[in-house]
């Protein structure tokens, strides 16, 4: 059954940003350039912290704003063909929670896969990787 | 290697230049961080610079392991301290050093003095020189933060480094505060920062970092963060984070109360970390790339007196050393007080420490009559009386009048002003840390390179002595400090955090160099441990730095230690051995 990454309780949050460093780990490196999910605080750090991750919506903002349709929908949220992708930036600005990030080194953007690696680095019970109700 | 890593960033704020040096050699040899920082320090402060002119430099670096393993999470600082007029180092977590790393350098050399105040923001290759005339002068460093944060970009990704009042002023112990609840606290980096008119450092960073060996890499990070999770120093510093050391300590006798007249409370002192976590515990925090969140906040309601129900919420950061500085030391009984004292002390922008023992002290010298109500323009300071304090903290930080005008620059200025030399608890200029376990934390507050308890730690080896009923000679302790504080050199250049000494013995550091490919194996790692510590040494040397001639304040010996009367002979010798130790080995 497929899986979809969840932020459950952003409250325990504690900015540690090991989700964004996990999420640069699929590519065998460090930082945080292609990192698909960030960690910012509310406007103040005692006031707790937003994460940002592809929600995997079920009519994705991203995939209908791109121009050359470089966007699909997967199993669990979307799949970018960064082959076809021009690098336009649409899907950036369609984005209304912000989830689509983008790599500027090579100009594409990036997009979480819901493959649950930064699940299993969050030490605080924060993020969850679990099964999609119903799918 | 990653060459990034390799860059320096030099910024001259005198001619509101910057440019970038590649250093290979400083990465490759000598790791990076406190090991680099050394050698960037020794190049660009001219011997006997004065620490507040614009010669001073201000480094700060990071090291191979920064942003890639769990609790690589400090940044280094290196100047020339204001406070004890030599080798100042400091180090900061938040999100600092990944920003530094990540902007795509190993370390930034800040020189030179702007003529109008300014912060400055390095993003990448840009540094942008931003006018702070109307930051300069704010009452509160939380202020200053809100006002950059909204004006810069970056959010989410960035580090603000800035000061408050008291390094405007050069109050010689004025710390930068980073992410509004970390510190480069000690040793009076912020008056560096004042003196240069720099009010704070903003750097964005979201760089990649390639690594040699990747599979590798993703297997030996998993390794170390399971152990991590799993550890004792996990527990310990998640639950209650420093605080929990506060029963222990008192319990054993080694707790400094009111100005080390005691060394523990009769009963259950007021803040333990059992006490604060229950009744004020209300946030925690992470530096970034820490699993442990050892920062505590807590959550203070007051009301206010002029209007029914109407509340306040202020969250205070709070840790072992400033509950033990403004807490324990001050007498203090009562939480809210210090939890109003260590606000205050953060709004200032002044290092917790220093600050505690400072008043300490002038409670003690008042006391007996060594300063008056004329002197300290009609406040009486009492132990524990929270209300005084508090307007002592701004009188020091704003250094109003003669007295404050001493003790903004410390214990060691006050006394040379005022006397009081024999309960002066400070070590080499620098005021001594929430531990009077026996002769090892003595050593360590003399000896270590920043007169720092986390130097060499003598405090832990005390604790570890008396639990086993060991005792040493001073030449053996003198040799265990030594090992100790060259292996921390490493920790301090890969940079993680020492609260991760546990996890990282030099195998292991070895194996995660190696999967960044650099070739180091464990006697490299110890012999290059010693040659930085060695190196540090010898600035110290350079800049006028003489064991023989440290004061020992007569306190010490007054009050009993768990290991019995402190042996000031026995510290004689003990230094001595370290000295020979600690001489160049050519």
């Amino acid at each position: 059954m497929a899986k979809r990454l969840s932020v459950v309780d952003v409250d325990r949050c504690v900015d540690c940003l090991l989700c964004a460093f996990a999420c640069a780990r699929r590519f065998g490196e460090g930082g945080l350039a292609r990192s698909a999910i960030a960690v910012r605080s509310v406007g103040v750090m005692e006031r707790g912290f937003v994460v940002v991750v592809c929600r995997a919506c079920e009519d994705p903002s991203c995939l209908a704003a791109c121009p050359v349709d470089a966007i699909r929908k997967a199993e669990v949220g979307v799949r970018v063909d960064l082959g076809e992708c021009i690098g336009c930036g649409m899907c950036v600005r369609a984005c209304p929670i912000g989830a689509v990030f983008w790599d500027e080194e090579r100009g594409k953007p990036v997009i979480c896969r819901h493959c649950g690696l930064c699940a299993q680095f969050c030490p605080h019970g924060v993020l969850a990787y679990e099964e999609v109700a119903g799918g | 290697m990653d060459r990034q890593l390799t860059r320096v960033l030099f910024i001259d704020l005198s001619a509101h230049r910057h440019w970038v040096e590649e250093r290979p050699e400083l990465f490759q040899k000598r790791l990076g961080g406190t090991g680099a920082a050394i050698e960037l320090l020794q190049e660009h402060c001219p011997p006997g610079a004065d620490p507040l002119s614009p010669e001073n430099p201000i480094v700060l670096a990071v090291g191979p392991l920064t942003s890639l393993f769990p609790l690589a999470s400090k940044t280094v600082a290196m100047f020339k301290s204001p406070h004890t007029g030599n080798l100042g180092e400091s180090h900061c977590g938040g999100r600092s050093a990944v920003a530094l790393r990540l902007a795509g350098y190993g370390a930034v050399v800040i020189t030179g003095r702007s003529d109008i105040p300014v912060y400055i923001v390095i993003e990448g290759d840009k540094v942008h020189f931003r006018d702070a005339r109307a930051l300069w002068g704010l009452s509160s460093s939380f202020t200053v933060g809100r006002i950059i944060r909204e004006r810069e970009g970056g959010a989410g990704t960035r580090t603000i480094l800035r000061i408050g009042v008291a390094g405007e002023r050069l109050v010689t112990y004025a710390s930068v505060v980073a992410e509004s609840y970390r510190h480069f606290g000690r040793l009076g980096l912020g008056a560096v920062f004042g003196a240069k008119k720099l009010k704070a450092v903003v750097i964005i960073g979201k760089g990649r970092v390639p690594v040699a060996d990747r599979a590798g890499y993703a297997k030996l990070y998993r390794e170390l963060h399971e152990r991590a999770v799993r550890s004792e120093l996990f527990k310990k510093y998640h639950d209650l984070g420093t605080p929990q050391n506060v029963r222990p300590l008192n319990a054993i006798g080694a707790l400094p109360v009111r100005n080390l007249a005691a060394a523990r409370y009769p009963g259950e002192p007021p803040f333990t970390g059992e006490r604060m976590a229950e009744r004020y515990l209300g946030r925690r925090l992470a530096c970034a790339g820490c699993p442990v969140a050892c920062i505590h906040l807590a959550a203070l309601r007051e009301p206010y007196p002029d209007e029914a129900f109407f509340y306040k919420t202020t969250f205070v950061s709070y840790d072992y050393e400033p509950i033990y500085a403004l807490g324990t030391m001050l007498g203090g009984e009562d939480p809210e007080g210090f939890l109003r004292l260590m606000d205050t002390v953060e709004h200032l922008g002044l290092d917790a420490m220093s600050c505690g023992v400072v008043l300490a002290w002038a409670t003690e010298a008042f006391g007996r009559g060594l300063i008056t109500e004329r002197d300290t323009g009609g406040l009486v300071p009492r132990w524990g009386d929270y209300g005084v304090y508090v307007e002592m903290a701004r009188r020091i930080a704003r250094r109003e009048g003669e007295l404050y005008d001493h003790l903004a620059r410390g214990v060691t200025a006050a006394v040379a002003r005022y006397g009081g030399e024999e309960f002066a608890l400070a070590f080499g200029g620098n005021e001594m840390a929430g531990y009077h376990t026996g002769p090892g934390t003595y050593l360590t507050y003399l000896m270590g390179a920043r007169h720092s308890h986390l130097d060499s730690a003598g405090y832990a080896l005390d604790q570890a002595d008396l639990r086993e009923g060991k005792s040493r000679s001073p030449e053996e302790l003198a040799r265990a400090l030594f090992a100790e504080e060259a292996r921390r050199q490493i920790l301090s250049s890969l940079v993680v955090c020492f609260f991760a000494r546990g996890l990282y013995d030099l195998g292991t550091c070895s194996n995660c160099l190696f999967a960044l490919g650099i070739e180091r194996d464990e006697e490299e790692l110890r012999v290059l441990g010693e040659d930085i510590l060695r190196r540090k040494y010898a600035f110290k040397l350079r800049e006028g730095f003489d064991p023989r001639r440290l004061q020992i304040p007569a306190r010490i010996a007054e009050t009993p230690s768990p290991h019995g009367t402190i042996d000031l002979g026995y510290l004689r010798e003990a230094i001595a051995s370290l000295e020979k130790l600690l001489a160049p080995s050519e």
